[in-house]
């Protein structure tokens, strides 16, 4: 299943929210995937997240495949709109 | 002599010890997977107990900001994709560890050093820094470590990683030398951080002294000599003595208030042009910042920056205070500072051209982007604003209707501020000087912006070496147009400021007490000695020499009368 969420926050996703991102993903065992444009990346690697140099504005689909998928993409989804809490 | 960056001050001579990591050399092999599998897990293992208790040690001496670094390094040996991509090429080519680590680190390190973002660029070291640290550990090799020194020594290197300045013997390290870096480089910033000596920018140092050669230098000149005469000892001998008697008589002045012999005081504040600068004020008992520069935010990048990202920084300087008051500027771009997104276009005269307030009344947008997060920071104590390159009252209208559109604005949005924020300009453009009498009416401060307001009055590019001469504090028309301002501010009860180069001149600082100055703002190495000074004045005197000042006629005499 997957959802599309935009990135709100005026830095980007530089190196604290990738972190906070990567922290809340792994807390789910299923396999998490940020995908933008033609890149899909994990979303339990911090490297390849910081690697996607997201800005803001950028609309990124987050795909998840596992028992606790629903629950990830709501939590994650959820990041995101908030900002990261930051 | 060799001259490098002068990076944290104080005079050092002894023996030099090289600490360049050997280049290593990742040879590729034929392996089994389990076997590679398992010496990759324990590599890593390893390299993160090493992380955990630099973490811990560094958290306990020089604090979580310091530590998050290491926390940065962990989350790097943890990532899935790292390990994965590492074992698949293991697995794939049945080859070593090393091999493939290495491979997989540097794809990542291309990708953050190709990123535009320079803070995003910056990030490519610390992969470069764990990779060495794992590498080691799979090639059985034992990084020079720092920790346990057995005599004092100055350590001699290209550069020096986060972790090596983390974790250095304090006690035996003297002061340290490095071929790259500038003056807010890592390296610069932690040695003035750990008050260690050191000198940066070298270029070659590393490959110039051999291990166990004597060394001598002056980390405040940035002056090395590599196996001194005994004369060239003695001379840094001399030094030392001199400089550890200025360094005790400073401590003396910490605590003390900066007040004359009859109870006139004058606030000593400091110049920053980042957060990172407030250390550096506090250990030098700082009495207030004068001067917030806020150019550094918008430099050095490829967009502007946002509201946000302003208001982050500006809070963290006003709570960083503790109360202290806090003066910040608006953008002062334009003249030799200019900004790759902001097209200000050719001028044949930029310092008298397109610059600070101009730009800021032109681009509203851009300046009320400004105010609102100085106005947001507020909330977290004392916060002043002042406006630079103001030449007319027109000016201060003008960016006061902004500014109380912005209020309006905030109000509307139930966005908190507070109300007491002042509002000051600075004085460095004769005509506003002539009349602050009238200007004083319209603002709570003024702050003398000395380095453009010799420019401007003398008529002199400071930087044209033929009419160098002609840049000179001591010029009589200038200093009487401080007067005349200082004078203008007083009589109308308003706080006045200094905050050019002038401020920390030992002859000057009586002068400018005779004629009433209220704030004396400075970069924060100079105010314990400023402070000295002010304590052994008399205000009475000072007045007295201000009158025979205003007899004089050229330069010269001033700088006599001074003497």
């Amino acid at each position: 299943m997957q959802t599309i969420v935009k990135v709100l926050n005026d830095e980007g996703i530089h190196a604290r929210p990738a972190g906070i991102l990567v922290k809340l993903a792994n807390n789910y065992s299923c396999d998490i995937e940020l995908l933008v444009d033609d890149n899909a990346v994990n979303a339990k690697s911090i490297m390849s997240i910081m690697g996607l140099g997201l800005i803001k504005d950028t609309l990124v689909t987050i795909k998840a495949d596992g028992v606790d998928a629903e629950a990830a993409l709501t939590e994650i989804s959820n990041l995101f709109n908030n900002k990261f809490n930051l | 002599m060799i001259i490098g960056t002068s990076a944290s001050p104080g005079i050092v001579i002894g023996k030099a010890l090289l600490i360049n990591e050997e280049e290593l050399n990742i040879v590729k092999y034929i392996s089994t997977f389990d076997l590679e599998e398992a010496r990759l897990g324990q590599a890593i293992q390893s390299a993160k107990l090493e992380l955990n208790s630099l973490r811990e040690k560094t958290l306990q001496t020089l604090g979580n900001d310091k530590a998050l670094i290491f926390e940065a390094h962990l989350m790097i040996l943890d990532d899935p994709e790292l390990l994965k991509q590492t074992l698949t090429i293991i697995k794939n080519q049945s080859v070593n560890a090393e091999y493939a680590f290495n491979t997989v680190a540097n794809k990542f390190i291309d990708v953050f050093e190709s990123m535009e973002d320079a803070y995003m660029r910056e990030r490519a070291s610390d992969i470069r820094d764990v990779t060495s640290r794992l590498l080691y550990k799979l090639l059985k090799k034992t990084k020079v470590s720092l920790e346990n020194l057995s005599t004092p020594v100055i350590l001699i290197a290209r550069d020096l990683t986060p972790s090596q300045t983390a974790s250095m013997d304090r006690k035996n390290v003297l002061g340290f030398l490095t071929d790259i870096g500038g003056k807010t480089s890592h390296t610069a910033i932690m040695a003035r951080t750990l008050e260690i000596p050191a000198v940066v920018g070298l270029s070659n140092i590393s490959t110039t002294i051999k291990d166990g050669d004597l060394i001598a230098f002056d980390g405040g000149s940035g002056e090395v000599v590599i196996n001194p005469s005994t004369n060239q000892i003695e001379m840094f001998n001399a030094r030392h003595l001199a400089f550890l008697k200025m360094k005790q008589e400073q401590s003396l002045m910490i605590g003390l208030e900066s007040i004359t012999l009859d109870g006139f005081h004058v606030e000593l504040a400091g110049n920053i042009g980042t957060p990172r600068d407030l250390d550096a004020l506090h250990r030098n008992d700082a009495e207030a910042v004068g001067l917030y520069r806020t150019e550094f935010l918008f430099m050095d990048r490829t967009s502007m920056p946002t509201e946000d990202e302003q208001y982050a920084a500006y809070s963290e300087v006003v709570q960083g205070l503790n109360g202290k008051n806090c003066i910040i500027r608006t953008l002062d771009i334009g003249g030799d500072k200019t900004l790759s997104y902001l097209s200000i276009g050719e001028e044949a005269n930029p310092f008298l051209g397109y610059r600070a307030i101009r730009i800021c009344l032109k681009e509203t947008e851009l300046f009320k982007v400004q105010l609102r997060a100085l106005l947001r920071a507020s909330v977290h104590g004392p916060l002043s604003i002042m406006f630079p390159m103001i030449s007319s009252l027109e000016e201060i209208l003008a960016v006061k209707k902004i500014w109380n559109e912005v209020k309006l604005e905030l109000a509307e949005k139930k966005i908190p501020f507070s109300e007491k924020v002042q509002l000051g300009i600075m004085i460095e453009i004769p005509s506003a000087a002539l009349i602050s009498d009238i200007l004083a009416d319209h603002v709570d401060f003024f702050s003398i912006g000395t380095n453009d307001l010799t420019q401007y009055t003398c008529a002199v590019d400071r930087m044209n070496e033929k009419i160098e001469y002609l840049y000179n504090p001591y010029n009589p028309g200038l200093l009487r147009l401080i007067h005349m301002t200082i004078k203008n501010a007083v009589a109308k009860n308003k706080m006045v400021g200094i905050c050019g180069s002038m401020a920390h001149q030992k002859d000057l600082v009586p002068l400018f007490v005779g004629m009433g100055v209220s704030e004396l703002s400075m970069s924060a190495m100079h105010i314990l000695s400023t402070r000295k000074i002010i304590r052994s004045l008399k205000k009475s005197e000072c007045e007295i020499l201000v009158e025979n000042f205003l007899k004089i006629g050229t330069a010269e005499e001033v700088k006599k009368l001074l003497n």
